[in-house]
């Protein structure tokens, strides 16, 4: 699989493509003081923004496994925290749900040490156009 | 107040105040790099603003703003908004935020986060919010969450 090149968001807070999980790209960001939010603890804004970043990595991913190049455009994302954060690496992996013609529905969620517990989960919603 | 360096290390009897506390959480951690400064408030509101620049970019194509740093700054502002009302510093955690993105950023705007607590229970409080560029009219995106008190209870 060709790795879906991250945005400068990504970039800038150190998320990377850790590995390729059966098509879908995991992505991995380390603790540092530019994801802190309380003390000991990341915020839950980097937390949403590596789940971002690895849904639309794996919506990515599957349009090009279709060969068709799309435009994404937002609409919305929703995301439940389930556990804090701490200050350790935090890996990220989205799934790609429904991917029709106009709207992808992509879950994705991180975790810490344990994959079985994850962290947060989100839900983000995308609307598709052909690629001009 | 001097002698705080978070929320946390705020006196017990300190009567929350979005401006004053605004200082302890802009300076660092994801708040600092982001820079999230703090702008207006009122009884139940506060509003930040979070200057635009190139690195929060999301998806490239459409230049909108990754969800990332909208969350932060609805997070921010929303918590700031609820202990307001509380009328103090109450420790919580996020339970869940929805974020509706309905339009790009304009390139180059700040961004302003207006986050209002609609109601507080002993130990829920209901936020909602919306991030605009100049235009209250015309926003960016429109959130609605949960916090919940995680040490104590907000009444």
């Amino acid at each position: 699989m060709n790795l879906p090149e991250l945005p400068p968001y990504a970039t800038a807070l150190g998320i990377e493509l850790d590995h390729d999980e059966a098509g879908r790209p995991v992505l991995h960001m380390d603790y540092s003081e530019r994801v802190a939010g309380r003390p000991g603890f990341l915020h839950g804004g980097a937390m949403s923004g590596l789940m971002e970043m690895a849904a639309i990595a794996a919506l990515r991913a599957e349009l090009e496994r279709r060969g068709e190049p799309m435009q994404l455009k937002p609409v919305n994302v929703t995301v439940e925290f389930m556990r804090g954060g701490t200050e350790k690496r935090t890996y990220a992996m989205g799934t790609v749900t429904r991917a029709g013609r106009r709207v992808a529905l992509i879950n994705a969620e991180c975790w810490q040490d344990d994959r079985a517990k994850p962290i947060a989960l989100a839900q983000m919603k995308v609307l598709l156009s052909p690629a001009e | 107040m001097t002698a705080s360096k978070t929320l946390h290390d705020l006196p017990p009897d300190f009567v929350f105040d979005p401006a004053r506390a605004s200082k302890l959480t802009t300076r660092h951690g994801h708040g600092g790099w982001l820079g999230i400064a703090y702008h207006q408030h009122g009884a139940d509101w506060v509003e930040l603003a979070l200057p635009w620049r190139d690195e929060l970019v999301g998806v490239a194509e459409t230049g909108v703003l990754a969800s990332g740093p909208i969350i932060s700054l609805m997070d921010n502002a929303t918590s700031m908004a609820v202990w307001t009302l509380a009328g103090r510093f109450v420790p919580h955690a996020t339970l869940d935020l929805r974020v509706d993105y309905m339009r790009a950023a304009v390139p180059g705007k700040t961004v302003i986060g207006h986050g209002e607590c609609y109601k507080l229970t002993r130990t829920i409080s209901f936020i909602r919010g919306i991030a605009h560029d100049g235009d209250p009219e015309d926003p960016v995106a429109h959130v609605a969450g949960t916090f919940m008190a995680t040490h104590g209870t907000y009444l």
